[in-house]
């Protein structure tokens, strides 16, 4: 079924065919900014697979990298942003790395879309969202006048809009939150994009209206053949809505694996100690917390290592001296980890122990007995 | 649900913080009148942690600024150790004060930039008087060194050296330096990540444990609330929809408005069933609320009684309290409905 009013046929689409191909392809991507106290590796080296229809989920703290890597995806990142060569982003058949900015204004809201925490970072105050939404259907789909009015009505009932041709002479400041991240979803699917990527889509949004957001992305992705990237800092919002998660620490990817399986069974301490510390209602009140120590990196001329090791209650010596690389497991070849001691195998529950009973790990982080939840 | 009463209030002297009728109304830019909170009671034990919920735009920084008389509230009563400090004044507002500390959401603006962390910590102390020079500079070290910060290092920097989660800490410091009875925390840990959240939240309960200190907590995320609360008020658009201990609230609700946030939360387990939209649309205008139960017109259940006449709080089974017409059953686990 169509979400949008572009034929879903022709040339692009040659290989949907054989589905699942892949959508997004990201490799060895590194973005460094500069900044008066060194290049700050905001990403450095991710590689990412997104299949058509996929959903991913990009989950990390403040600093991970997170937002930088879908802005590079898009290609609006800030000027003192420095893509490096050897960075790899394709998207079916255009490598987005090198593509000239006459087809990538084709590129923006056609192939790929945003929506952002802030709805009015996409919206314009000084136009009614009808106007908005249907300035960008004339431009991109060539429509008449009258057929972008009723296309945008359409838009605005189905993104779950009450009264659309009433908001449609309204301006975003006379809509509420809920709505306005509605609104800029209409937007983001107008052309039916073949990916979209919601960045902190609900952050800003009461938890009833997350979860209308939430839903209504899931209906929209499973009613066309989009691809979705879920970037969010809460494990919570992507456990039920992704079919892969990668996590992101300190401009890398630590573990990436389908969701169900990364639940049920995290390699990465870091993975592990991000879940620990959020609070869950299925706990009973006063649970003491497993905070992780210290805070996520700024990551300026990283020292040789994990960059996980001085707050991670595993670190070896080992762990401090070489950086760990992104590597399948043996056994479920889709669940990759970097780490030296993953949890769940011989090595990593020795590590584990050994500094359980010491008390401190390598870095010298205290290490409190593990805590069974 | 949105409804008013005293039903719940626990009126046996243990309680440090009483709040009566509590009414908070502003005056709009075309003069128009919201309606904040409406008739708002509740109170606290010593030593427990009493956790406000609910939408944003449901009243609960209105009921904390109230608390704190910043501005005082329209009408109603705010009482800490049996005093009322509505009628007070000057001075004797500020002695009582003393008593109320509070801490906000966004750590790095309600520092003073200019000033140093020992000065910043030890103004209180400063202002009310009556403790020594030595004695100042001794328990703003000490309460420095508490909250997790090495009061060498940090005692003479300014907040814009500090991380998010350092600067709550320092304003944890600050509010706790006068030794308060009541600390009232506006989304405290709302701006920080994950694992500085977990920190703050220990932090938090620490304290509370040490000084046996009585907290008003806001948050808008339920499983934060939950963890840190003894007692939860669900509140919606200026008034109270339900109050009940923290662990049964949201296992089994009695409001519909409190099931619809219990399956709002999204839980970090990828085995657990997405549920429908449990509610639609948005929060009505607090400038022209909706006449009796002021959730009816989100609410699944609501009847032509809802619309005619307002839910008043009710005990509707043993230790929980709603303001409902139809309260949901309990789930099994529970005690039976009370037939009220």
């Amino acid at each position: 079924m169509s979400i949008g009013a572009r034929p879903r046929a022709g040339a692009v689409d040659a290989t949907a065919e054989t589905a699942p191909a892949r959508l997004l392809e990201v490799r060895d991507l590194r973005v460094w900014f500069e900044t008066p106290r060194g290049h700050v590796r905001a990403v450095d080296g991710v590689d990412l697979t997104l299949r058509r229809g996929e959903t991913l989920g990009v989950v990390g703290e403040s600093g991970s990298g997170k937002s930088v890597l879908s802005r590079a995806i898009m290609k609006i990142l800030a000027p003192n942003a420095r893509v490096l060569p050897g960075s790899h982003i394709r998207l079916d058949d255009v490598d987005l790395a090198t593509v000239n900015p006459r087809r990538n204004r084709h590129l923006w809201g056609v192939d790929l879309a945003m929506v952002f925490q802030d709805p009015m970072t996409s919206l314009t105050p000084v136009l009614p969202v009808g106007k908005q939404l249907t300035e960008t259907l004339r431009y991109h789909l060539k429509l008449s006048r009258q057929a972008a009015r009723d296309e945008a009505v359409r838009l605005l009932r189905l993104v779950g809009i009450p009264e659309p041709e009433k908001r449609f002479h309204q301006y975003p400041h006379n809509l509420s939150g809920g709505m306005r991240q509605r609104v800029t979803i209409a937007l983001a699917i107008c052309c039916q994009p073949r990916l979209l990527i919601a960045d902190e889509p609900t952050t800003a949004l009461d938890v009833t209206v997350q979860h209308q957001i939430l839903n209504l992305l899931g209906d929209l992705r499973e009613k066309s053949e989009m691809s979705m990237i879920l970037i969010t800092h809460d494990l919570g919002v992507v456990a039920g809505r992704t079919d892969t998660i990668a996590v992101m620490y300190a401009g890398r990817i630590v573990e990436t694996a389908p969701t169900r399986r990364l639940f049920a069974r995290m390699r990465h301490p870091y993975t592990r100690a991000l879940i620990d510390a959020i609070p869950k209602v299925s706990l009973p009140s006063h649970t003491r917390l497993a905070s992780i120590p210290g805070r996520p990196p700024v990551v300026i001329d990283p020292p040789p290592g994990c960059r996980f090791a001085p707050r991670c209650p595993s670190a070896q010596e080992r762990c401090l001296a070489e950086t760990p690389a992104l590597e399948p497991d043996p056994a479920a070849p889709e669940h990759s980890s970097a780490c030296f001691f993953p949890l769940g195998t011989p090595s990593g529950d020795a590590a584990r122990a050994r500094n359980i009973a010491a008390g401190v790990s390598a870095a010298g982080t205290p290490v409190a007995a593990e805590v069974t939840v | 649900m949105a409804g008013s009463g005293t039903a719940h209030l626990r009126d046996d002297g243990t309680t440090v913080l009483s709040v009566r009728n509590l009414v908070v109304e502003y005056v709009g830019r075309r003069g128009e009148r919201v309606f904040a909170v409406s008739d708002v009671s509740f109170d606290a034990r010593r030593g427990e942690t009493i956790g406000l919920v609910g939408e944003s735009g449901c009243g609960k920084s209105s009921v904390a600024k109230a608390v704190m008389q910043l501005p005082p509230p329209t009408s109603g009563s705010v009482r800490v150790d049996g005093v009322d400090l509505a009628g007070l004044k000057g001075e004797a507002l500020r002695r009582q004060r003393r008593k109320l500390q509070m801490i906000f959401q966004d750590p790095i603006s309600s520092l003073n930039p200019l000033r140093k962390v020992k000065d910043i910590v030890a103004e209180g102390l400063r202002i009310h008087g009556g403790v020594s020079r030595a004695d100042v500079e001794t328990r703003t070290r000490t309460m420095i060194e508490r909250v997790g910060l090495d009061p060498a290092t940090a005692a003479d920097r300014r907040p814009h050296e500090f991380s998010g989660g350092q600067c709550q800490r320092i304003s944890i410091a600050r509010a706790m330096v006068l030794e308060p009875e009541v600390l009232i925390c506006d989304e405290p840990v709302s701006a920080l990540d994950v694992s500085v959240q977990a920190q703050i939240m220990n932090l938090l309960e620490e304290m509370k444990e040490r000084y046996q200190l009585t907290m008003v907590f806001i948050a808008h995320d339920l499983a934060v609330v939950k963890n840190l609360s003894d007692r939860i008020v669900v509140m919606y658009l200026g008034k109270i929809c339900e109050v009940g201990g923290a662990d049964e609230l949201f296992a089994s609700p009695a409001h519909p408005y409190t099931r619809a946030l219990a399956q709002s939360i999204p839980e970090p387990d990828p085995e657990a069933p997405i549920q429908e939209a449990a509610l639609s649309g948005d929060l009505p205008s607090p400038l022209n609320p909706p006449t009796g139960c002021r959730f009816r017109t989100r609410c699944p259940l609501a009847q032509d009684v809802c619309a005619r006449e307002e839910p008043q709080i009710r005990e509707v089974r043993p230790g929980r309290f709603a303001a409902c017409h139809f309260p949901l059953e309990a789930t099994a686990k529970e005690g039976p409905l009370v037939n009220a």
